[in-house]
């Protein structure tokens, strides 16, 4: 029995009619934010420019997506229906009547709900990587960059050594099946997961520490949930169940942020170079303010503009990067359906079949074009100033 | 600047040094050393004799021990029969010796491809070459392009031309090799049918047929970052105050251009070029395996997916020294062109 088909254009409305919460979302935020800009400081000016509105859309559209994925996608991600298999964009499927719009795959399941969920996958895992990234490059790139000298060389040394480490060997050393019965990705993740904890601690104990009513409340505070989520991450023993992650994603997460806190490392590091000449500083000096308060309260919020620019670039990157781990095989599960491994599963098979193929990579190109436009448009912002 | 660049080399050999050892300390992981046993032996073997097999291959031996046989300082041991006595090679098909020898990398032999059942050196090198051509295509299509794009956006800031340029520049750079390639595979092989899908037969001869596709992929990625960075350069140039002299003097556009901001606007990109080849190398892995060309990148994911140890610590070594050679290059360079700047 062949599937019955919906023509091109009923599939152009439907793929739209699917996306309305989205829809509703995007009206409502992009509204809001068009007619308060003037009081947004950075974010309200990116609405200044096409290029920087459509970075915001292409980035929110996206974080929609992700949000109301269950909603929007009219299939489970996983299910197969036999039926299904590598039918062509606009298939009906004869069970529900619902429609495989952008087709089936070799594995009759649906590619919509595959690319819809996929998202999930990405803005979770990239922008929680980026954010671990960048404490680690910041709580070590500022004494780095502050201090010089012996601390600086070392910690040179060792951004440089996994610089020079080829991406994709890194990957191929750290994420395996394998290495999971180790105790390494564990270690690892024990140590990055520290790096957050211990720079909100610093951060509140320089600025707080001359009064006791805030100091214990704030360092309280993140030692219980930072305590809180480490023990889940790392340990998988949450007492409560909430915090959990999957083994192999743990060791994912781990790979991205070895691969990318250099990175990070090496930016703070100049920046801190640069901004430790300037008079704020040498007042902060003379006043006798500790080196982590002119670091943490001085330096660093002088550095957010670059460092806003280069986290929106990194987001990017790092998706780049789920991405080649995926078309790799690497790490995720084989049926997971995220966009790497999707666009692996459906480029065996191009010579076939090429309607697999396209959603995902057009996914995930829109969503990294989005970062990029959106980090252009900011650092043109922020020049102007 | 002699002993800035003996210095530097002596950075690089430590780099290179402390990246094997890591290298060698997660391929000799435990789960790792079952993998490669249960690989080279046949099928159905007991635990024992796995256990046999890696003692037997010297892989049981002290960590230190083994990765200072790898790297030359310590003798190499064949395998000895523990009733007879009589030594035998540990791999006969690298001609391995049967008495100990000092054989490691500084002496040369970069050691035994378990994979491919042959040296190392004899598996790489033909490799690497063929990643050579790759790349030199690469670099003849990616550096024209990308200059151009950069001096064409980068004169007049702001125009027209310039804002088109920029957003493809942007587009390119959010386009990994493994997008682009699917993308490039869809349109000129499947629905126009002009160009080869696979790079398999590139082996045998390189055609226009088989080697655009690859070849394209991998340079699509690299051409926004330079033509961006030519741009920024471009455009700081084009500021000066000589190049507003050289314009009030009553020379033409063009030839202030071309006299005048050209030479002095591609110092930056030089770098980013020389910079750009960590990146290729990841590209290149994508692109080998995603054309099924043989070259270095497809050579590494054999190596790494079978853990055969040898052949991955002779690839990481290739492209690290890829890595670190590249920056000292640009460093180097970038002093020559730039006579203000001075190593120190």
């Amino acid at each position: 029995m062949q599937p019955q088909y919906i023509g091109a254009s009923t599939i152009v409305l439907e793929v739209l009619w699917r996306f309305w919460p989205v829809w509703v979302a995007l009206f409502i935020v992009m509204g809001a934010s068009f007619l308060y800009k003037k009081k947004l400081a950075l974010y309200g000016q990116l609405f200044d420019s096409g290029v920087g509105m459509t970075g915001v859309f292409i980035c929110l559209f996206w974080l929609f997506t992700a949000i109301f994925a269950s909603t929007i996608s009219p299939f489970d991600p996983l299910g197969q229906i036999p039926i299904m298999k590598d039918t062509l964009p606009g298939a009906i499927e004869p069970q529900s009547g619902l429609v495989y719009l952008f087709g089936g795959d070799k594995l009759a399941r649906d590619v919509f709900s595959r690319m819809v969920y996929g998202s999930q996958i990405v803005l979770i895992i990239a922008p929680a990587a980026t954010g671990f990234a960048l404490m680690v490059g910041i709580t070590l790139g500022l004494p780095a960059g502050y201090y010089g000298g012996k601390i600086d060389s070392i910690l040179s040394f060792l951004a440089n050594l996994v610089l020079a480490f080829p991406v994709i060997l890194l990957f191929y050393l750290l994420v395996t099946p394998g290495i999971m019965d180790t105790p390494i990705p564990y270690g690892l993740a024990g140590v990055f997961f520290l790096f957050p904890i211990i720079f909100f601690c610093v951060l509140f104990w320089t600025r707080y520490k001359n009064r006791p009513d805030r100091i214990y409340i704030l360092l309280g505070l993140t030692l219980v949930i930072g305590g809180w989520i480490y023990l889940g991450l790392v340990f998988d023993r949450d007492p409560l169940h909430i915090v959990h992650i999957d083994p192999n994603q743990l060791n994912i997460f781990v790979a991205v942020v070895f691969a990318s806190s250099p990175g990070v490392f090496r930016i703070v590091r100049g920046l801190t170079m640069d901004i430790k000449t300037r008079d704020y500083v040498a007042a902060a000096q003379t006043r006798g303010e500790s080196p982590w308060y002119i670091m943490l309260w001085e330096i660093l919020p002088n550095a957010r503009g670059p460092l806003i620019v280069d986290a929106c670039l990194r987001i990017g990157y790092t998706t780049i990067l789920l991405g080649t781990l995926g078309y790799f095989g690497l790490g995720l599960a084989p049926e997971s359906p995220d966009w790497g491994t999707a666009i692996k599963d459906a480029s065996r098979l191009l010579r076939s079949f090429i309607h697999p193929a396209l959603p995902p990579t057009i996914a995930l190109m829109s969503f990294v074009l989005g970062l990029n436009l959106l980090a252009d448009s900011l650092r043109e912002q922020s020049m102007k100033d | 600047m002699l002993s800035f660049i003996i210095r530097r080399i002596g950075t690089i050999l430590l780099t290179m040094l402390c990246l094997t050892l890591v290298v060698f300390f997660l391929v000799n992981l435990e789960p790792n050393l079952k993998k490669l046993a249960i690989s080279q032996t046949e099928m159905h073997t007991s635990a024992e004799q796995l256990e046999s097999w890696l003692v037997n291959h010297g892989y049981r031996q002290n960590f230190f021990v083994r990765y200072g046989q790898w790297l030359g300082i310590m003798p190499k041991q064949p395998i000895t029969d523990p009733a007879t006595g009589t030594t035998t090679q540990r791999f006969s098909f690298c001609n391995d010796p049967v008495v100990p020898t000092f054989s490691g990398v500084i002496e040369g032999d970069f050691g035994c491809s378990t994979k491919f059942k042959t040296t190392v050196a004899a598996k790489l090198f033909p490799a690497l070459g063929a990643t050579g051509i790759l790349m030199l295509c690469v670099l003849g299509v990616m550096v024209p392009v990308s200059l151009l794009i950069g001096i064409l956006a980068g004169m007049r800031e702001g125009s027209r031309t310039d804002r088109v340029l920029s957003v493809a520049s942007i587009a390119s750079t959010a386009t990994p090799e493994y997008v682009s390639g699917v993308i490039f595979t869809v349109i000129f092989a499947s629905w126009l049918g002009w160009l080869n899908g696979s790079a398999a037969s590139a082996s045998q001869g390189i055609t226009f047929y088989n080697f655009t596709l690859p070849v394209i992929t991998l340079a699509i990625y690299g051409i926004g970052y330079i033509a961006r960075m030519t741009r920024a350069s471009m455009v700081e140039v084009m500021t000066q105050q000589y190049i507003r002299t050289a314009r009030l003097k009553g020379l033409s556009f063009r030839s202030v251009v071309v006299k005048h901001a050209l030479r002095n606007a591609l110092i930056a990109p030089f770098t980013v070029i020389m910079l750009q080849f960590p990146w290729l190398l990841t590209g290149v892995v994508i692109v080998e395996v995603m054309f099924r060309y043989q070259g270095f990148g497809y050579t590494l994911v054999e190596a790494a997916g079978n853990n055969d140890i040898d052949l991955l610590l002779g690839c990481s070594l290739v492209s690290v020294f890829i890595v670190l050679i590249t920056q000292l290059i640009s460093d180097v360079g970038y002093a020559f062109l730039n006579p203000r700047i001075r190593v120190q």
